[in-house]
């Protein structure tokens, strides 16, 4: 564990409002090794962007970080000041957002914004990092990179801009990628081709990626884990051919049941009843215990810890408690 | 034939995107359209659910506001049960309008904020004359029922509802008509998946229970196979192929079906390796000459840049491709 690249401990995040503290992400943790995708889902609410804000230190006040920590190769980041984060920022922790047009400043050219962007991480002159921007442009597969790169954003169409704002994102060959619903904004022709791109370059570059998305189909094709996010609790992690084949949190395989899909034929969908709770509404015990139809006393009681399922899984669900235990039994035996 | 509720035929639809006139006289510049809809006919049946899919920009929303009527029609004709919508219109039309509703995509915006849900979903009720005094409350108690709500919200607000619950709110308003035919654009796209599969649900039951006929549009193609008997795919405003549900999806024809059907990602992890989706959407306001398709198309041909191509009927339906109508049938 100690050669991940970044490690989020027991992270906790909350907004103090004029009715009390909610509490959005509670004890989250997991850890991303150098080269490795891991996806994030969950429903809208869930914790997915807040987690990714938390990490780069761009959470919107008042909301804070109000326990564990996250580590960047052992360093911890979390409680660094403004500027000490700046340069972290960009340069080993680079970031694509959902809205490329939003992510993009309309009066600055593309090479303007990217010329900025290499020269503020790497000392070298405006002609050096013209070139550079022109090759990353042509790399993110811009056709007539040279051309365009003295274009305006608002002459590229939305796949465009996203090529744009992925360039944006690698210039000063970060560590790692957080994406946060980089494709949701695009249709799905495109999509395709945007994570293709992710995909490539990083492997490429050896960069990891924490992508963000509640498209389950997106998280197959790309991630090698998968966690889980439930009211700002880790439902489940674990590598992806296992979880979406056999998920093991009563969520996780509600989840699962209630995308249609391509290949298979359901007279109807598995929904989950109900809604995911309002923060300031989490119930007691485990979040999910209202819409789940295995819970328990315990559940109602207490919150479920994540336990170990195997080398590389965890699942937060008491119905695996005993389970787990009597496997550890046997194990020593 | 008799049996088709709705028919489409030549449906065109221009928007006028030209500056404003002082602009053109001094720029020296020509007036400029946008056709968001070219020359596109349908038929849905009584009591089928047929879906339209495609990308942004392809038509689908048009096409949809111009079947109920919240926009006219350039060229084309919509029939409606035997009666010629583009010619009716008063007490007439007024008739035809009860029969048909629309749920729309965003229901934090499609449901008035002012007003309580009771209100809301009697609003139908009232403007079409159909019940009176407590009748109204008891059939809106009925509907808020059926959508799987309690007759108690009808006292409540818009926002003390979740987005799910708004849209159910959303259909409980188009059934207090009692219409025949609902048209659903996105209905779930604003949803998260675990509340689009409860909607879904929803809509499949009460089609079983009242004989809906519904046109359902999405971008979302498995949401599309799983609803749908038949699916029309538009491309650029042109209806590009038309086949029965579940077949679209295993014998897709047009190369830009294919192409879709190709891009979408894959839960089934079969590790398959996607061809690379070429290009993107050409600007409407310029569309390629001949099919709209041929620059992102692989097995173009000379005469694509030319002419658009003609409906070819297919096993599965029938589609606008010129390498589909030089195959041995």
């Amino acid at each position: 564990m100690t050669d991940a690249l970044l490690s989020v401990r027991n992270l906790r995040v909350e907004f103090p409002t004029r009715r009390g503290v909610l509490t959005a992400i509670d004890d989250v943790s997991f850890d991303i090794m150098p080269g490795e995708v891991l996806g994030v889902v969950g429903e809208s609410g869930a914790g997915k962007s807040l987690t990714g804000a938390a990490i780069i230190g761009l959470l919107e006040p008042p909301g804070r970080i109000a326990g564990g920590e996250i580590l960047l190769k052992g360093q911890r980041i979390d409680n660094l000041g403004a500027e000490a984060m700046r340069r972290i920022r960009g340069k080993r922790i680079g970031m694509v957002f959902q809205d490329p047009l939003t992510s993009l400043n309309p009066l600055y050219t593309v090479a303007q914004q990217l010329i900025e962007t290499i020269r503020t991480h790497a000392d070298i002159s405006e002609a050096e990092a013209r070139k550079r921007a022109v090759a990353l442009l042509d790399r993110v597969g811009i056709p007539a990179a040279k051309r365009r790169i003295d274009d305006y954003p608002h002459h590229f169409s939305g796949g465009m801009r996203q090529r744009v704002v992925i360039a944006l994102a690698l210039c000063a060959e970060p560590e790692l990628v957080i994406a946060d619903e980089p494709t949701t904004a695009l249709d799905v022709s495109v999509q395709s081709q945007i994570i293709d791109l992710i995909k490539e370059i990083c492997a490429e570059r050896g960069a990891a990626v924490m992508l963000i998305t509640h498209d389950m189909g997106v998280i197959a094709e790309t991630a090698d884990r998968v966690a889980v996010l439930y009211s700002g609790r880790m439902a489940e992690i674990g590598p992806v051919t296992q979880v979406i084949t056999a998920p093991e949190h009563p969520y996780t395989v509600g989840l699962m049941g209630s995308i249609p899909t391509l290949t298979q034929d359901h007279a109807r969908l598995v929904a989950i009843p109900g809604a995911m709770p309002r923060l300031n509404a989490i119930p007691q015990g485990c979040p999910f215990n209202p819409r789940c139809e295995h819970a328990f006393d315990r559940c109602f009681a207490e919150r479920p810890e994540p336990l170990r399922r195997g080398d590389r899984r965890r699942v937060a669900c008491w119905l695996y408690d005993e389970v787990s235990t009597v496997e550890q039994e046997k194990a020593n035996v | 034939m008799s049996d088709a509720l709705l028919k489409i035929e030549n449906l065109t639809r221009y928007f006028d995107v030209s500056k404003p006139w002082l602009n053109r006289m001094l720029e020296r510049e020509e007036k400029q359209f946008l056709t968001a809809v070219a020359d596109v006919s349908f038929e849905i049946k009584r009591g089928e659910t047929f879906a339209l899919v495609g990308e942004s920009g392809s038509g689908k929303s048009t096409i949809a506001k111009m079947v109920v009527g919240l926009i006219g029609a350039s060229e084309g004709t919509i029939t409606f049960d035997g009666h010629n919508m583009t010619g009716t219109a008063g007490a007439e039309m007024r008739d035809l309008r009860r029969r048909f509703q629309m749920i729309f995509q965003d229901p934090f915006a499609s449901l008035n904020p002012r007003w309580r849900v009771g209100d809301i979903i009697a609003e139908p009720i009232h403007t079409f004359g159909l019940l009176k005094g407590a009748q109204v409350t008891n059939r809106v108690g009925e509907l808020l029922d059926t959508v799987g709500l309690s007759a108690k919200d009808a006292e409540k607000f818009p926002h003390e509802f979740s987005g799910g619950q708004r849209q159910r709110i959303a259909i409980a308003r188009a059934l207090s008509s009692k219409p025949e035919f609902i048209v659903c654009d996105e209905p779930t796209s604003a949803l998260d998946v675990s509340v689009q599969a409860q909607i879904l649900n929803l809509m499949k039951d009460l089609q079983d229970e009242m004989g809906l006929t519904y046109l359902f549009i999405s971008h979302d193609l498995s949401v599309v196979r799983h609803m749908a008997n038949r699916i029309g795919v538009l491309y650029l405003g042109s209806l590009v192929e038309v086949a029965d549900g579940k077949k679209l999806f295993s014998e897709p024809q047009h190369p830009y079906t294919r192409m879709l059907l190709d891009a979408v990602p894959d839960l089934a992890l079969s590790g398959r390796r996607r061809k690379p989706v070429e290009g993107e959407i050409p600007n409407p306001i310029n569309p390629p000459s001949g099919c709209a398709f041929h620059p992102r198309c692989p097995l173009v041909m000379p005469r694509c840049k030319v002419d658009p191509p003609h409906r070819v009927e297919t096993p599965t339906g029938y589609a606008a491709c010129f390498a589909l109508e030089k195959q041995p049938a």
